[in-house]
């Protein structure tokens, strides 16, 4: 199913979602008492790297050169995927939700390719860590969206899409099995710190190689390549953070009341982002693994009890 | 005044010890040093380490057949330091198998001097540079061979395992040097250590001084110890001219010292913070940092206390308005750095990943020798400014912190005690600040005399020893940076960690590569 007013959600990701990342560090400056990066910085870095020439190392295939475009093109599609507010997605399909999920996989295999085609022991490293803790997010994200189906149109003689299970999300919903949606919200916000490389999992602005997990593996690219690879980035902070916001906030049925509160909730939700990093510290990295099997443990909690209902 | 420098009357309660010790910043005569024969020589080191000694410099005078080796020994308990000497030629029976804390001071005369240490456990190049006596190299390499990092000793191969090879360009603004990790996945086997990419050749340079030149020298010997260094040093020519230094310019000096100290043990606890990826502790210490640095300028014009010791005292006075603005410049930096430090602590996903994180044993810290905070985070209980006391340090006295746990959360502890000594100590000097000069007048060096000068810096001991020839110029000049002794320690402390901790662990002991590369 083609929806045209679906084009809010992918038109309000490519525009919007460079502003998140300008809000979380402007948060983080903020909290440490210095002026911060203008909220428009990361659009200035993607103009810049988009005007430079990019370096390809000899040792590099076209598997390198693959990787940003790959892994762009996947989110733009995922974009089309994704309903807002009262907005079905672009496309909706039944299980539409396991090729949400897939083509972030596909990017990210993409990515790690590239990473590991450098040949360089720092980025076969990381490739190793962003594909294992990939492993152990993924369950949760899909678990979770099993929840909620259950729980919005299972029973229903819907498709068992994204848009519809969007659409279902009320707050009669909230007060009959609201603790099945905390609890995959609250899942969903760890997969969403860590498939975004944010601290308690990774650390954006480090410098340490021997630390990072994402930012290890694009150590490499530069120029238009390294722009098109900042650029998923936000679009993937933008998705995780709107899948949030679909699965669990309520929709009121007022098109604009809705699009200015859940384009608000993400905002906010970059805000807790830059919170987050400024009240603690990254977790040990064998911890993480806990973190993940936690979020996942969360999810498969909410399905039991959703399954009992 | 050479003889009495000798204090005979502590060989008492040291049961087989036959040497003269002196006392830390006391030149002695050449001929007073006792001459061993090697295997006496042997047994004097065991025993010295045997009773709580530290191997503080070891180092060789080359000859053109026979060399003169020396050992300078440091006894915490007494304040004593022993020298002696014994000839060597072009190979002789390793003393590491042991001493361990010898080891890496026989990989450096190795290379040095091409003399070769026979039995030595761990044999390879610590600086990777040709042999400073030409046709002489104690692997048999010839000079174009030599590439810094180049060395297949030390490796491991199998299916399972890999190498991770950091450096030596880094991506943080620091100094060049290469590890090797041993690893099986994110675990570490051991970290190999190559360092030698500054290619200082600093120590030659000052033979045949002092010259203007020297004074620089000493400043950025390590830029970030300038004060340690240069104190070293100036302590070492004022034992070599019979200088007293006037009681305002040890204070001052003293001062500057602890700023130092304040300096970095700051700008470190903040760097910790920064790589666990604690923001809040972290911007506020980079701030605090330079007020500290900026307390230093107030002193000399630079904020890493350049053009502020020199032979004699120091170049800068304080004027009472000075003294005013620094005192109240320096109370709200050490509240701020309080209350900055108190974050980090109350934080507990940071203390997570500062606890058990890179131990070092008590045993392991003695035996391998370690110095400075980094040992006393192992529970060591030495510092030499109580225990080999020198100018300010003789009438005012700073607590010694020691903290058991010998991992980076121990590291970090001792950092903050001293911290709070230091500013506590700072204080109070500056509200019983001496009339009188700054600095005594310098005057030609004694000839054919050798002077220990140990200067317990921010990191750790630093051991300066000169050896002057028979016209009072430098014939040799050893430099003993604390990082010389302390990277041994970082490789101990990387055993069986995960690699995604060795940031937070190379920043613990936050050593130095000019240092060591000298």
């Amino acid at each position: 199913m083609i929806a045209l007013n679906g084009l809010v959600t992918p038109i309000l990701a490519l525009t919007l979602a460079p502003l998140l990342m300008g809000v979380i560090n402007r948060v983080k400056a903020l909290v440490a008492g210095r002026t911060g990066p203008p909220l428009l910085q990361m659009y200035y870095d993607l103009w810049r790297l988009l005007h430079k020439g990019a370096v390809y190392s000899e040792t590099t295939t076209w598997l390198f050169r693959a990787g940003p475009i790959v892994s762009l093109s996947t989110l733009i599609v995922a974009c089309m995927l994704m309903p807002m507010s009262d907005s079905p997605a672009l496309f909706s399909f039944s299980g539409d939700m396991v090729v949400f999920v897939s083509l972030l996989a596909l990017g990210r295999f993409a990515i790690v390719l590239a990473a590991l085609d450098t040949g360089s022991a720092f980025e076969g490293m990381g490739a190793a860590r962003e594909v294992f803790f990939a492993s152990l997010a993924e369950p949760a994200v899909l678990l979770g969206m099993a929840a909620i189906a259950k729980a919005t149109v299972a029973n229903q003689t819907m498709l068992l899409s994204l848009s519809s299970m969007n659409t279902r999300v009320s707050l009669e919903l909230w007060s009959n099995q609201g603790v099945i949606l905390v609890f995959v919200a609250s899942a969903l916000i760890v997969v969403f710190l860590a498939e975004n490389s944010r601290i308690p999992v990774d650390d954006p602005t480090t410098h340490l190689e021997l630390t990072m997990i994402h930012e290890v593996i694009i150590l490499d690219h530069s120029g238009p390549d390294l722009a098109f690879v900042l650029y998923a980035a936000c679009l993937k902070l933008w998705l995780l953070a709107l899948l949030i916001v679909e699965l669990v906030i309520p929709d009121t049925g007022n098109l604009l009341l809705d699009l200015a509160a859940d384009v608000g909730t993400l905002f906010v939700l970059a805000a807790v982002v830059g919170l987050v990093e400024s009240a603690m510290a990254r977790l040990r990295m064998p911890k993480v693994p806990q973190l993940l099997v936690g979020a996942t443990t969360l999810t498969v909690l909410a399905l039991v009890l959703e399954l009992r209902n | 005044m050479a003889a009495s420098s000798i204090a005979n009357e502590s060989q008492v309660d040291r049961p087989g010890w036959e040497m003269p010790l002196v006392r830390n910043g006391t030149a002695i005569s050449l001929a007073e040093v006792p001459d061993l024969e090697f295997a006496q020589f042997e047994e004097q080191l065991n025993l010295a380490v045997r009773q709580g000694g530290l191997l503080s410099a070891l180092f060789v005078v080359p000859g053109r057949t026979s060399h003169q080796m020396y050992a300078v020994c440091s006894f915490a308990n007494s304040g004593l330091i022993s020298v002696m000497r014994t000839e060597i030629g072009d190979a002789y029976p390793s003393l590491s198998r042991n001493v361990a804390q010898a080891h890496w001071f026989e990989r450096e005369i190795a290379e040095q001097w091409g003399i070769l240490p026979e039995g030595h456990p761990w044999l390879k190049p610590i600086r990777f540079h040709a042999s400073y006596r030409a046709g002489h190299d104690a692997w048999g390499r010839s000079p174009e061979s030599i590439r810094p990092g180049v060395s297949t000793t030390y490796q491991f191969e199998s299916d399972q395992t890999h190498e991770v090879a950091v450096g030596p360009i880094h991506a943080g603004v620091i100094e060049p040097g290469h590890f090797r990790f041993q690893c099986h996945g994110e675990h570490v086997f051991h970290m190999e250590t190559w360092l030698g990419y500054q290619h200082r050749g600093v120590e030659r340079h000052l033979v045949g001084g002092p010259t203007k030149r020297t004074l620089p020298y000493m400043e950025t010997l390590a830029g970030d110890t300038s004060i340690g260094h240069s104190l070293a040093y100036c302590q070492a020519v004022e034992a070599l001219a019979g200088l007293r230094v006037p009681l305002r310019g040890q204070l001052l000096r003293g001062i500057a010292l602890e700023l130092e100290r304040l300096a970095n043990h700051t700008g470190d606890l903040g760097a910790l913070a920064l790589d666990v990826g604690y923001l809040p502790t972290s911007s506020y210490c980079g701030r605090i940092r330079g007020d500290f640095l900026n307390a230093t300028a107030l002193i000399c014009g630079n904020r890493f206390g350049r053009n502020l010791v020199c032979p004699g005292g120091a170049l800068w006075d304080l004027s009472g308005a000075q003294l005013q603005t620094l005192k109240e410049r320096l109370s709200p930096a050490l509240r701020d750095v309080d209350g900055a430090i108190d974050l980090l602590w109350k934080c507990p996903s940071a203390q997570a990943r500062f606890e058990a994180c890179g131990e070092v044993t008590y045993g392991q810290a003695v035996e391998a020798g370690l110095v400075g905070m980094a040992a006393r985070a192992s529970g060591v209980d030495r510092d030499a400014r109580r225990d080999f006391p020198s100018g300010i340090y003789r009438f005012s006295h700073i607590p010694v912190s020691i903290w058991g746990s010998g991992d980076v959360f121990g590291r970090a502890s001792v950092r903050w005690l001293e911290i709070q000594r230091s500013g506590q100590f700072v204080i109070e000097q500056l509200d019983a600040f001496p009339a009188g000069p700054v600095r005594a007048k310098a005057g030609p060096l004694q000839p054919s005399a050798i002077v220990v000068s140990i200067v317990e810096g921010w990191r750790g001991e630093i051991c300066h020893v000169a050896l002057t020839d028979d016209v009072g110029k430098f014939s040799h000049y050893k430099v003993v940076d604390p990082s010389f002794h302390n990277w041994f320690g970082l490789m101990l402390a990387m055993r069986d960690q995960q690699i995604s901790d060795f940031p937070v662990n190379n920043k613990s002991f936050n050593l130095s590569y000019c240092g060591h590369d000298l």
